[in-house]
């Protein structure tokens, strides 16, 4: 099961703040992909995810600015 | 809402959820717990304080006092609240700080007909009292009830702090069986205090309720913080449980608390 997250609006360091809430309520194995249209967000985010052992499977860009982060739950 | 947090406060906790040890479940861990602050006083200013900006659910507070124009020297909640009781002053700073934190005041003395009832109604006590009498009367309901205590006590330059955990590790009357006799040791009121004194002690007994309930890091079990500002000193003395220690030995002789072993000296006859 996905589940999304919709970061659109949000800025560091609020964006892994949510993130992580959201991580919390999802089970481990599985994967939460995180919506994201401010930049700075997409580079540190998945790295203080992978400090707490998250895997991140993907970072894909969707539009000028807007990207999604694929996430999957140590 | 994510993860049961609103807007303000996932903004508000930002740093403890970010943190790995604490993140959303240590931090709906301190929203639930109950914490009793023996004393709004020196000490019970800093663990007020920092316990209600961490967001500790329900904060009980007793203290009997009104404040005084000498407290503000070092009680630094109660400003603008002369005359006030300290258990309300302290009340108005928490509420005006956290919204979150439900404050419960009793504007009573501890004493050995209360302090079961109390201590009942919480996770953890912190003693943040000015003499002997309430000192041991609080060591041996926690040990009676079976709460975890964060003791600190100040004395002009100096200070201490230790957790206890009843039945895990020593109790103030292992270490210091009974108090000293009445008179021998001043009070703050004759001996004087440096106004920031407390302020050292009262945080780490904060710091150690905030580890106790997150389930984290080492606790100040049978070890004792002995500060001394003047020398800017930290030195921790190692304490043991004693087995003949008189509330949690292996025969204990105070199988209940009684009025008459809490007068000046907490000597059982």
């Amino acid at each position: 099961m996905t589940t999304e997250l919709d970061l659109r609006g949000e800025v560091c360091p609020y964006t892994f703040v949510k993130t992580k809430l959201k991580l919390e309520d999802v089970e481990s194995g599985e994967e939460l992909i995180v919506i994201f249209d401010h930049a700075p967000a997409v580079e540190n985010v998945p790295r203080s995810l992978k400090n707490e052992g998250h895997k991140i499977m993907g970072i894909e860009q969707k539009g000028d600015h807007l990207w999604n982060v694929r996430i999957r739950k140590a | 809402m994510i993860g049961g947090f609103n807007e303000e406060q996932i903004r508000r906790y930002s740093r403890h959820i970010i943190l790995p040890e604490v993140g959303g479940k240590g931090q709906k861990k301190l929203l639930s717990s109950k914490v009793l602050c023996i004393g709004a006083g020196g000490l019970g200013s800093p663990v007020i304080e920092y316990l209600a900006a961490a967001g500790i659910g329900s904060i009980g507070i007793i203290d009997d006092d009104t404040v005084d124009l000498s407290n503000l020297q070092r009680q630094v909640i109660h400003g603008g609240n002369v005359g006030k009781s300290k258990a309300e002053s302290a009340k108005q700073f928490v509420n005006n700080l956290n919204p979150d934190v439900d404050v419960k005041t009793y504007i009573e003395r501890l004493n050995a007909n209360n302090v079961i009832d109390i201590f009942n109604e919480y996770d953890i006590i912190v003693d943040g009292s000015d003499n002997f009498a309430t000192r041991y009367l609080v060591n041996d309901a926690c040990v009676i009830t079976n709460k975890p205590l964060s003791h600190g006590s100040i004395y002009r330059f100096e200070g201490q702090v230790t957790t206890i955990i009843p039945h895990k590790g020593p109790c103030y009357r292992c270490l210091f069986e009974h108090a000293p006799p009445p008179g021998m040791v001043p009070s703050c009121q004759e001996a004087g205090v440096l106004g920031v004194l407390p302020g050292i002690i009262g945080v780490i007994q904060a710091t150690e309720v905030v580890k106790y309930l997150l389930g984290i890091g080492e606790l100040l079990v049978g070890r004792l913080v002995y500060y001394d500002a003047l020398n800017m000193t930290f030195q921790e003395i190692k304490m043991r449980w004693n087995k003949n220690c008189p509330i949690c030995g292996e025969e204990p002789k105070i199988t209940s608390i009684q009025e008459e072993i809490y007068g000046d000296s907490c000597r059982i006859w």
